[in-house]
Parts: C-alpha cells; sequence; structure tokens
C-alpha cells in the first residue's frame, strides 16, 4: 500500500443504493431498463438528479461497449468512464476507482451500476465476452465456472477434512437470511440433507451449493465525503478498498485452497486501518458454497483451514456469532450473472439501520467482497458511518 | 536419464508456442516450454517466459507422469460420468484433463498417473491421464 492511498481513507462515500426489480422480471423488460430502474431509485435514495451524474462505472455480459451502451440509455454524458471487466467483482474495484478518480477531480459523483435479465433471456450461465483465444482446458469439458469451484472444494476437503456437510451449512445459512429479505428469491426451508441430497452439479457440489440464476440489476452511487454531508441520507464512508488478480483459469491458480483475497483484504485492511474484528457484517460474493468458506479464511476472520468447522451450527446464520451475507447472498436472493453490487449494496444498507428484519444490531463497520471468474479476481471494500472517521 | 530437450524441427515445421505444442501433441510427445534465462518451467505456451520475461526458451518433452493434484466428478443426463482433474506433471506444470480407463469414484487426490492421448474432431490429440498401476 502507498502512503497516499492511505491518506484516500473515508475521502469518498456511498450516497444512494437500489436494487431494481429481481428474480424473474420475464419478456419485455431488458438489462438497461433494470440499470434504468436501478439508478432512478439509487438517485431517489441519494437525493440527486441525473444530471449530478458525471463519472460512470459499468460493466455487462449483455452488451458491448458497456459505458457507452448504459450512458446512451441513460442520458448522460459522464465526463469519466470506466468498464472494468474482471467478472462479478468489477464492481467493488470500481468503488476504489471512483475514490481515484472523484479525489483527482476527474468526476464528482459517480454512478456504478449493473443489469442482466440472465434468468428470463436464457436461463443458462452467460459469460462475457467472446472467446477467440486458444482454450487448454475446455477440450476437457468442465463446467465453467461451476466446475473451476468444485476442483478448490474437493481440494479444501483433501488439505483439510472440510466436510460437505460443512459446505451445506454455508447455503443454509444463507437460506435463512434470504427468509428475512422479502425480496430474495428463495424463501423455502432449507437443510442440510437437502443440499447434500440434491441433483449433483460437478462434485462436492449439488445445484444447492451453486448460485441462483435470477434476473436483477443494482447502482450504487459515490461522491467526495464532502459532498455527501449535504445529501438526504447519513454517508457511508469508503474507508479502504483493494482488488487483486493471480490467475485466469483455474489450471493456473498457484494454490485452489488460497485465493488472492488474501491481498486484496490486506490493501482495504491497511487502508482502512481495520482488522477482522472491527467488520460488523460480511457480505461476500458467494457463487457456490466454498467461496464463503475460503473468504471467511482468506479475509482473515478464521485460519486457513478452519472455515469449515467454523460455520456449523449456523455460526454465519441469523443469530450466529458472524453475520455473512445477511441478504441471502448470490444462494439463496440474487444472482443476475454478476452479484458483486449487491454486496455493497448490503453493506452499506446495514450500516445505515435500513435492513428491516434481517438488520444486524449495532453495525458501524461493513465489508463487501467481490469475486470474479474461478476465482481469479477479488476485490475488497471496507465502510463505516461517521462513527468510524 | 536422457536429455529432455527436444529438436522441435525433426517433429515438425511450426515455430510459434500454440502450434508447436498442437505438433508435438499429434507426434505422442507432451511437451512444455523451459526458460533459457531464468530456467523457470512454463505451461500453457506463450511467446515469453511468465517469471522473468524472457522471450528465449527450449521445449522439452515430459516424461508424462505427474499427480492429481485435484478433481470433480461431472454427470451429463443420459451421458457417462467423467472426471475433470488437475494434474501436476513431474516437471514441474500443472494441467486440466481428464483421468479416464477406471471408475470415476476410484480417481482420488494424490493418485499416480501417466499421460496418453485422444484425438478430438477439429483439435488434433489432446493430453488424458490413466492411473499408474503401483
Amino acid at each position: 500500500m502507498s502512503a497516499r492511498e492511505r491518506e484516500l481513507r473515508g475521502s469518498t462515500a456511498v450516497v444512494g443504493v437500489a436494487e431494481s426489480m429481481l428474480g424473474e422480471v420475464g419478456p419485455g423488460i431488458s438489462s438497461l431498463d433494470l440499470i434504468g430502474q436501478a439508478t432512478v431509485a439509487a438517485l431517489d435514495d441519494a437525493g440527486l438528479k441525473k444530471s449530478d451524474i458525471d463519472g460512470l462505472f459499468t460493466h455487462s455480459a449483455f452488451f458491448n461497449l458497456p459505458t457507452v451502451t448504459t450512458a446512451e440509455y441513460l442520458g448522460i454524458r459522464p465526463r469519466y468512464t470506466d468498464s472494468t471487466a474482471i467478472g462479478g467483482s468489477s464492481f467493488v474495484a470500481d468503488l476504489r476507482h471512483a475514490t481515484a478518480a472523484i479525489n483527482a477531480g476527474m468526476c464528482d459523483v459517480a454512478l456504478i451500476t449493473y443489469g442482466s435479465t440472465q434468468r428470463s433471456s436464457s436461463g443458462g450461465l452467460m459469460t462475457s465476452g467472446q472467446v477467440l483465444t486458444k482454450s487448454y482446458e475446455s477440450p476437457f469439458k468442465p463446467i465453467n465456472p461451476g466446475s473451476g469451484y468444485a476442483l478448490a472444494a474437493a481440494r479444501h476437503m483433501h488439505e483439510f477434512g472440510t466436510t460437505r456437510e460443512q459446505l451445506a451449512e454455508v447455503a443454509v445459512a444463507a437460506r435463512k437470511w434470504a427468509q428475512l429479505n422479502p425480496v430474495a428469491f428463495m424463501h423455502d426451508d432449507l437443510t442440510i440433507d437437502d443440499v447434500l441430497n440434491s441433483r449433483m452439479v460437478s462434485t462436492p457440489l449439488t445445484v444447492r451449493d451453486c448460485c441462483l440464476v435470477t434476473d436483477g440489476g443494482g447502482a450504487v452511487i459515490v461522491t467526495s465525503a464532502e459532498r455527501a454531508k449535504s445529501l438526504k441520507k447519513a454517508p457511508t464512508y469508503i474507508l479502504g478498498a483493494g482488488e487483486a488478480h493471480w490467475n485466469m483459469h483455474i489450471s493456473q491458480m498457484p494454490d485452489l485452497t488460497e485465493t488472492c483475497a488474501t491481498e486484496s483484504s490486506k490493501n482495504a485492511y491497511e487502508v482502512s486501518g481495520m482488522k477482522p474484528s472491527d467488520i460488523d457484517v460480511v457480505e461476500v460474493y458467494d457463487a457456490f458454497t466454498i467461496n464463503t468458506l475460503l473468504f471467511l479464511e482468506d479475509l482473515g476472520f478464521v485460519k486457513k483451514g478452519e472455515s469449515g468447522a467454523f460455520v456449523e451450527g449456523g455460526r454465519i446464520a441469523p443469530g450466529g456469532e458472524l453475520a455473512v451475507n445477511t441478504n441471502g447472498g448470490g444462494l439463496s436472493y440474487c444472482h443476475p450473472g454478476m452479484y458483486g453490487i449487491f454486496t455493497i449494496i448490503e453493506a452499506v444498507r446495514q450500516i445505515r439501520g435500513e435492513a428491516g428484519a434481517r438488520q444486524v444490531d449495532d453495525v458501524h463497520v461493513g465489508m463487501a467482497h467481490g469475486n470474479g471468474g474461478s476465482l481469479s479476481t477479488q476485490c475488497t471494500a471496507i465502510f463505516g458511518d461517521e462513527s468510524t472517521l | 536419464m536422457p536429455s529432455a530437450v527436444l529438436n522441435v524441427a525433426d517433429f515438425t515445421d511450426e515455430i510459434h508456442p500454440e502450434p508447436v505444442y498442437q505438433a508435438l501433441l499429434d507426434k505422442g510427445v507432451l511437451a512444455y516450454q523451459r526458460c533459457d534465462v531464468s530456467n523457470d518451467v512454463f505451461f500453457p505456451p506463450r511467446w515469453l517466459c511468465p517469471v522473468c520475461g524472457s522471450d528465449t526458451y527450449t521445449w522439452e518433452r515430459s516424461a508424462g507422469e505427474g499427480t492429481v493434484y485435484s478433481a470433480t466428478t461431472l454427470s451429463p443426463r443420459n451421458k457417462e460420468p467423467y472426471v475433470v482433474g488437475l494434474i501436476d506433471v513431474d516437471e514441474g506444470f500443472r494441467l486440466m484433463s481428464n483421468v479416464v480407463g477406471l471408475p470415476v469414484e476410484d480417481v482420488t487426490i494424490g493418485m499416480r498417473v501417466s499421460v496418453q492421448f485422444k484425438d478430438v474432431e477439429d483439435r488434433g490429440a489432446i493430453p488424458q491421464f490413466v492411473k499408474v498401476d503401483a
């Protein structure tokens, strides 16, 4: 970390957050329409007008030149744009990029947004961009991205004795949180046995170890701490962030049991001056149950290899020791292809005290952690309310 | 032990990394690159050493033996189940492949395997791995 980045602590704040319609929006509503819905709602949340937006940050698998397409649709002419394309973690990285741009005077009000009709459009998984380079993995017919995560889960089980039941605990905890979230996609009861006995996708992961395929969009508005003070809601300050990627392909990942969330979180902790025990709510990108286990370790909440035992007995479920994925996560709330922006929205709502039945008591510090590719890209952001400045 | 260094011209007229690798696979050779400067082994094929950045390297022939680093079984509807594995090849590189020739439930992490080659339409030969009997 550079000393200069440390000076950016708390220099920017999230001032508006919103989701679009979620779940299955049906035909006739496009991914851009969901961006439009979320943007209108986030501007209202912030007390800002569309004409205030002069920085645009987005990524999409639905259209090319993502910021250009989005700006045309919204009717804005941003003076700063960023189409960071590192998968589902892009939106968490955007927080750090927006902080840099705002501090450099290159924009004042940054809109970070995403929309996807993955469920209504295809019912299947979509990937970003055409792959015209030769693959050294595809001839062996892995399911992407599921098999990469399955390989990581299998290795974690081999090295640390992690069990399928412990993986299932992650899905069960997510479901219990989702049952407290009225807009979550899944509300039915879910047991460990249900997870274990579901259709096997790629051993050891069943369909209930895997994220949902839903529609959905979100918007996050970031501005300077100074401007944030005069807006509608109490600012949620960006205290620090970090980003890392070490590999694209799972076969190139040096150690399947350690992600570069170790590196992204190290920067976020150093800039923010926070440590894991300071974090009141943890919102991680749970594309698969193994993600949550790996990230609890790599973000420093438990030691390497101990996450399986840690999540037993509902320790990350409502009322547990550590509040993780309080919206129900990608496993039970919403997963429209790329989930990262929703980790930000939930962390901000928890810090504001706006999370309704799922609100965790006395939240001052929250973490959003995004993941992209096959455990490839990791981005961590730490937020705090005014008491943390 | 014989040198692993390959004289590529003995096998193919190709000179660029991707086609050389494929041409060697098609002749039943699993090859990898070794940097002439840093001595690091690298895979998959590319123009420069990902460790030191040098663009001078030598092709070497793998003995084709390795260890299963991780494995997952896929069971598509109405098709035979199969194993996708990551193989740590003894010369010091890892690749994705299939582990074949035994029941999927018998494939284990840490198992010793050796290469064989399978022709795939529109691609050419690909490396697959079978269990090495102890």
